[in-house]
């Protein structure tokens, strides 16, 4: 592990930094074309409505309404993120699912102009039943959302079992049975989504959208409009916040394009606030059911999890978050047998789909307060209980997921050590106990502190649309002024993706990040990237652009070595030079390494790709949970509940991270400290719920988000752990540490007063009816206690793979060797 | 109905036709092209849009321009000197204070105000000064580590100075874990240097 770097592990700043801080960065609302049209959508008032008419003449004669478009003018073709939900319409046409469904588009001279023609759009409804929860949709089958899925209302259904839980029932010293709801919660970017199209005469298209996925947006226009792909450009501009917001198709996206191809002029449209929490794609809402058996050490026997997810209207990418409420769970601490059911079931409420973390908060918060539980009933430390049982490196899981490096345990060991665990843990244990009375005017608050563990994946082992070709590609140009150009399809929405490219390539071939040119995410110019989700772009871009790096590398230094008469494989590059260590007068500068190296061999450039290792395991399912590798968290709250008021309030966060290598460890902080702040928002006050089919908070004030003021010091501690499938080693950084805040909390709440919150969002109301319970000498449990009548279906039986040995690593196509 | 407006904007002063109803934001935007004023609401609930008004922060998408036609309106394209930038632009830039980086302009103008009232501020004076402007990217940290490091610099041979060195020294670097240099604001003072 004694490798030397220049760039790497160094605190750089971002390449585009200079230009976010001067106003400088242009996302897709500031673009302004040339005789740009602005466009609106309709959206529908009802929840669930079938359309008899649509009348769009008034709003056609209106001044300054140029084009009025339904989903008459759109191909008659029905798309949706994963080929296997095909369900969405831009503008609907029958039948609408949801407020805020959009049924008609208008352009205008401006944007007032469009408001105006929407609004005398006559749109009949003939409103049906609707269905706003996972129990209503199951209680009534004859009312149907869609008419596809796996049962009436049901999106899908599956089950997965390895080995035999009975058994490892059986065979344990306490066995727990445990429910848990978590609300769902939403993206909230601090950017609306905007697209800008423009459609030329010759037929082409350019749509420049905040999209964390222009390969899929540029794959689906083709099919949604009906044209060759060959002729769409989609460019993501720099995506003003995204976390899973920004991953799906959209109809202002689509909309956008019809009219302008309908107006010969470029068209744009930038969604409200209000309409961004309505399409939305966030966190599922998730009602799980946990049994788990330990043996008196500590040790998992086995663990069976029943999740039902509130999908929402549409599909989305639901079937992959489905399985993501099962499958990474046993990727963290030892779990021999496995059951996993799971069900998405469609109600008539904005679709849900992948927030930060995709599916695996809800049943990470399930687990480590029921570890939280047993260790408690075990008379263990939650932290040594934790310790003793984490998951071997370089094994496998029950589910046949392949885990490499494991760096838990020191995390686990830090975060206890700088929070003063030992001390506190015990201390406030006891003063929870006790009852101090205090005069009526003094506040009463009693503190605690509270760890759980968390794993993620480091990139999705498959690609959304099954085929064997790169998910990450880039093109690297070196030219005569010294300079080098990476052209990769990555999209940088805030995480860095730019940066990381940057210095990795600068890295390779001994320069200063500044002296490479980043081309993002423009799909006529950079070799596809999959898109920015799961994590996967830091380890998946990252080998590409070093694969790339290290040709155009070795070319240059054939040239250089005939050039100096020394053998190649003597040479080093750095300081922008090129030369032999032992020789370094001699070195010839980069540039002119170039011109030797083009003189030799024509044009430089070269190719990079990447494709994860085919890890898959061999069953029905197997494709969704296998990553690279996965990165590992250990986080530490503590925080002081008021027993007047039931408000939380959270003091310092400790969280440690197995980050592989931190490539740059002021953006793997950064986007640990984000991950953190996301997950106190959503433990105790984010929450997407609905009232009379409507959103309840459809605005930033009244969507409780933290500020500055809620959000505590959050203290980050990395680990590195030099994974081989990672480049130089990294995991990733931007979902993992969000997932460990929840159950930390709730678990820090329990400790501070007794009071078990068993749903997310903790508001003061559930801990004050907790404490109100607790003095009634009631359990002061509060939560759900009941879960759903619902068959799954027979579960596909396993051979569990649990302690197997992990096979080779790194054996993935296009590498260029094996390490 | 048009509205013939003067405003005085980072220092230069404009005439404009305008619809009575534009909003500040909306002018900036749209009619200057001073597109670094993003929106986030335009209700004035997130502090995206936030300039300044005669040094204080006001949300411009909730300001008439026509009320401020004798106000020096600054912008973050007004913040950094011909090309030396702001020490908070500075600082922002290289300690990761800014990720997607949609907040950053209001945030950045926030803080400039806060430095003009209080030129050595305590973390919770930071956090309170900037409780009106969301960030959903850094959970704030490294947004308050860069105001905390732009005082720093604004205020070099005060005895502030080397008290919050030493604090933020403490805090930042517990010690290098498994290897990774922590990202420490020491390091990116010795990088760029005080403005």
């Amino acid at each position: 592990m004694s490798k030397r770097f220049t760039v790497v592990g160094q605190p750089l700043p971002k390449i585009d930094a200079w230009g976010k801080v001067i106003g400088d960065t242009r996302y897709a609302d500031d673009l302004v074309l040339p005789r740009m049209a602005f466009g609106k959508l309709l959206r529908s008032p009802h929840a669930h409505a079938r359309i008899t008419r649509i009348d769009t003449a008034r709003a056609k004669a209106v001044s300054g309404v140029y084009a009025v478009i339904t989903g008459a003018d759109l191909p008659r073709v029905k798309f949706g993120i994963l080929p296997v939900s095909q369900d969405e319409e831009a503008l609907c046409t029958d039948k609408v699912r949801m407020v805020g469904d959009a049924v008609a588009a208008v352009a205008a001279v401006d944007e007032e102009t469009a408001d105006r023609g929407c609004r005398l759009i006559e749109v009949d409804y003939e409103p049906l039943p609707a269905l706003m929860s996972i129990q209503e949709s199951l209680a009534h089958p004859e009312v149907r959302i869609h008419e596809y899925g796996d049962g009436p209302n049901v999106h899908k259904n599956v089950a997965l079992q390895f080995g035999d839980v009975d058994a490892a029932f059986a065979a344990a010293d306490l066995v727990r049975e445990d429910v848990f709801f978590y609300e769902g919660n939403t993206h909230l970017p601090m950017e609306q989504h905007a697209a800008v199209a423009h459609a030329t005469p010759d037929g082409k298209l350019t749509l420049w959208s905040s999209t964390q996925t222009p390969h899929y947006v540029h794959r689906l226009l083709a099919k949604i409009l009906d044209m060759p792909a060959a002729h769409i450009r989609v460019i993501a501009a720099p995506v003003g916040g995204g976390f899973g917001g920004k991953l799906d198709p959209f109809a202002h996206e689509i909309a956008a394009c019809r009219l302008s191809q309908l107006l010969g002029r470029p068209v744009k449209i930038a969604c409200t606030r209000e309409e961004v929490f309505y399409i939305h794609r966030g966190r599922h809402p998730v009602l799980m059911w946990i049994k788990t058996g330990f043996t008196r050490a500590g040790d998992i026997t086995g663990c069976h999890l029943k999740t039902w997810l509130d999908g929402g209207a549409y599909g989305s990418y639901g079937v992959a978050s489905t399985f993501y409420t099962g499958v990474i769970n046993p990727v963290t601490y030892k779990m021999p047998v496995y059951k996993f059911e799971g069900a998405r079931v469609f109600t008539n409420k904005p679709p849900c789909g992948p927030k930060r973390g995709h599916g695996t908060p809800q049943p990470r918060f399930a687990l480590e307060v029921q570890l939280d539980k047993a260790a408690e009933q075990l008379g263990l430390d939650p932290a040594d209980m934790r310790r003793r049982i984490l998951v071997e490196p370089f094994t496998k899981t029950a589910n046949h997921l392949t885990v490499t490096t494991i760096g838990l345990g020191e995390c686990i060991d830090k975060v206890v050590e700088a929070s003063g665990w030992r001390d506190k843990a015990p201390r406030y244990r006891a003063a929870a106990q006790v009852e101090a009375p205090k005069p009526l005017w003094q506040p009463r608050r009693r503190r605690g502190v509270g760890i759980a563990c968390s794993s993620y994946m480091t990139g999705a082992g498959t690609a959304i649309y099954w085929n064997s070709m790169p998910h990450s590609g880039v093109v690297l140009r070196a030219d005569r002024s010294g300079g080098v150009t990476v052209l990769c399809g990555a999209t940088d929405i805030g995480q860095g993706s730019d940066s990381i490219l940057a210095y990795l390539v600068a890295e390779v071939l001994g320069l200063d990040p500044k002296d490479v040119h980043v081309h993002p995410a423009d799909t006529s110019l950079t070799p596809v990237d999959l898109g920015s989700y799961s994590s996967r772009v830091t380890l998946m871009c990252g080998q590409a652009v070093i694969q790339a790096a290290e040709r155009l590398r070795a070319v240059i230094f054939k040239a250089v070595a005939a050039k100096l008469e020394v053998d190649a494989a003597a040479l080093a590059a750095r300081e922008r030079k090129v030369g032999v260590p032992d020789d370094w007068d001699k070195a010839v500068d980069f540039a002119r390494a170039v011109e030797l190296a083009e003189a030799m061999h024509g044009v430089l450039a070269f190719a990079g790709s990447y494709a994860p290792p085919r890890r898959a395991g061999k069953y029905k399912g197997g494709g969704v949970g296998p990553s690279p590798c996965y990165s590992y968290s250990a986080c530490v709250v503590e925080l002081s509940v008021d027993e007047d008021t039931g408000e939380v309030e959270l003091h310092d966060v400790w969280i440690a991270h197995d980050i592989g290598r931190a490539l740059n460890p002021l953006l793997v902080e950064g986007q640990v400290e984000g991950s953190v702040y996301m997950g106190i928002g959503e433990a105790v006050m984010e929450a997407q719920v609905f009232r009379k089919n409507v959103h309840k908070a459809p605005s930033m004030l009244e969507y409780k988000s933290p500020t500055t003021l809620e959000t505590p010091e959050i203290h980050t501690m990395l680990v590195e752990t030099d994974d081989p499938e990672g480049p130089f080693g990294a995991k990733e950084a931007g979902q993992g540490p969000l997932l460990p805040v929840m159950p930390a909390i709730a678990n820090a709440i329990y400790q501070a007063v007794g009071v078990r919150v068993d749903e997310i969002p903790i508001t003061p109301e559930k801990v004050l009816k907790g404490l109100e319970l607790r003095r009634r000498g009631k359990p002061a449990r509060v939560g759900p206690d009941r879960v759903p009548r619902f068959t799954f279906k027979e579960p596909l039986v396993v051979e569990s793979a649990f302690g197997a040995p992990a096979e080779a690593i790194a054996v993935r196509p296009f590498a260029d060797h094996q390490t | 109905m048009n509205i013939r407006l003067s405003l005085r904007v980072n220092g230069e002063s404009r005439e404009l036709l305008v619809p009575v109803h534009k909003t500040l934001l909306e002018v900036l935007r749209e009619d200057l092209d001073l597109m670094g004023t993003k929106h986030g609401c335009e209700l004035g609930e997130c502090g995206t849009c936030t300039v300044l008004v005669d040094d204080a922060p006001v949300l411009s998408c909730l300001a008439l321009p026509a009320d401020l036609q004798d106000c020096d309106i600054t912008t973050v394209e007004g913040m950094a000197d011909g090309g030396r930038l702001h020490p908070l632009q500075q600082a922002f830039a290289e300690l990761g204070a800014a990720q997607c980086g949609y907040c950053t302009p209001g945030i950045l103008l926030s803080a400039k105000a806060l430095l003009a009232d209080d030129p050595a501020p305590t973390r919770q004076r930071i956090r309170e000064a900037l409780a009106g402007n969301l960030c959903r990217c850094t959970g704030y940290t490294k947004i308050l580590d860069a105001v905390e490091l732009a005082a720093l610099r604004m205020t070099k041979d005060s005895p502030y100075d080397q008290r919050l060195a030493d604090r933020l020294a403490d805090r930042r670097a517990p010690e290098p874990c498994g290897g990774a240099p922590t990202a420490n604001i020491q390091a990116a003072m010795k990088l760029a240097g005080p403005q």
